[in-house]
């Protein structure tokens, strides 16, 4: 199983979309194209904005829909991270179904 | 193109100013002062410096400032930025205060490492601080990847220690929100672009809900959200357009937002004269900053109900005879 740490990429405060996308298309995405859990491991992380969230997790969602959620753990989340997570896995897949 | 920085110029009483904004000859800009007392809010700064850059400075044309208050332009950059020669000295004693002077960001880089060097100018509680992180990534974000501004975004941002309010002000002058979203959606005026750009879900990028991979269209609507429990002002100016979410008088035990932009306590305008891109002010008042955390069950209600209301509109009908 992979594990990615996040703050190693964007940092303790997580808004870096340039990043996100990094991870996304190299990491996530190709994960999940070869049916592997992965690990998105926040620790460290005191905050991240949604937008950086929705550029690194919503492609997986769009396209995998809540499937893609069981491939995917978050680990070591925050309360403030935990929620936008959450807001940001809600409305794709209120968007999607 | 004429801006003139009246005495005082902050969010409530922000309109005379925009509206007094000449923007005519856009190759020439003349900057012109109230002689006695210039208080003006961050956003007015950025939006003088953001359309200084677009005219050479042999073309700027900057009236001698008079008011005891004009080391203040200098001590925010105003002048450096714009290469206009100033003779105001400022007294080496003086207090610096809390605030971030002038600063262009024109790639995310420069961002990512501007927001981890400005906290520390402010002196804000870790809560305090990540609100601030929070908005400033959202609207310069915004600007590098929606504006298409040859010079990036302008943002500054003061304290101020009595009121204990830290506003924040940031300008483009790139091709405006109405540009961005008439993209993928379909809107009249400025104003009612600006309407979509802070409705949640709702991004220039695509019509499809959910958004692209890189945008979701939830930046404005979280920073509005923002303003909007913390009871202030918020304003964003585009093109002839003007929003501005007023002031909030009594608090509520439960936090409530709405989705729809207009009918949260607003006013502004669809006839202003035309600012060429975006300029966006924010009031964020220290001691009443709700918790992040309940914003964000807020958000999430908000949000999920937005994107199911619209779908549900959406569903085809079927046809009874």
């Amino acid at each position: 199983m992979k594990s990615i740490r996040i703050k190693d990429h964007a940092g303790a405060f997580a808004e870096n979309k340039d990043v996100a996308k990094a991870l996304r298309v190299e990491e996530l995405m190709p994960s999940l194209e070869k049916n592997e859990d992965i690990v998105l491991d926040f620790e460290g992380v005191e905050a991240a904005t949604q937008s950086f969230i929705h550029a690194l997790i919503s492609d997986a969602l769009r396209k995998r829909g809540g499937d893609a959620l069981d491939r995917i753990g978050f680990k070591s989340c925050n309360d403030e991270v935990r929620k936008i997570i959450s807001i940001v896995a809600d409305y794709m897949q209120d968007s999607i179904f | 193109m004429k801006i003139h920085l009246p005495n005082s110029a902050f969010l409530g009483n922000i309109d005379p100013f925009l509206r007094e904004f000449d923007p005519s000859n856009p190759d020439s800009l003349e900057i012109t002062a109230n002689d006695q007392w210039i208080s003006v809010h961050p956003m007015v700064l950025s939006m003088v410096a953001a359309l200084g850059l677009t005219v050479k400075s042999e073309n700027i044309r900057c009236q001698k400032f008079e008011a005891r208050s004009r080391h203040y332009f200098i001590r925010m950059g105003l002048f450096k930025l714009l290469g206009i020669a100033s003779d105001i000295v400022i007294n080496e004693h003086e207090p610096a205060g809390r605030f971030i002077p002038l600063t262009q960001i024109r790639a995310g880089s420069e961002l990512t490492s501007f927001i981890s060097e400005m906290i520390p100018l402010l002196h804000l509680q870790p809560e305090q601080a990540k609100t601030l992180g929070y908005i400033v990534s959202e609207l310069a974000r915004n600007v590098l990847e929606h504006a298409e501004a040859k010079n990036g975004a302008l943002l500054c941002a003061q304290y101020y220690p009595k009121s204990n309010v830290l506003r924040i002000g940031i300008a483009d002058t790139g091709v405006g929100i109405r540009s961005t979203i008439a993209r993928s959606h379909r809107a009249e005026t400025d104003l009612a672009a600006i309407g979509l750009a802070l409705t949640p879900g709702i991004t220039g990028t695509t019509s499809r809900e959910g958004g692209t991979e890189q945008n979701a269209g939830a930046g404005l609507f979280f920073i509005k959200s923002i303003a909007s429990v913390n009871r202030d002002f918020f304003a964003v100016y585009s093109g002839q357009g003007l929003y501005k979410l007023l002031k909030k008088t009594a608090a509520r035990k439960s936090i409530r937002l709405n989705a729809d932009p207009f009918e949260d306590r607003h006013s502004g305008g669809f006839d202003l004269p035309r600012w060429p891109g975006t300029a966006v002010g924010i009031d964020i008042t220290l001691d009443q900053t709700e918790e992040f955390s309940r914003l964000l069950d807020a958000i999430r209600a908000t949000y999920s109900s937005a994107v199911k209301e619209r779908r549900a509109a959406r569903r085809k009908k079927p046809r009874f005879s």
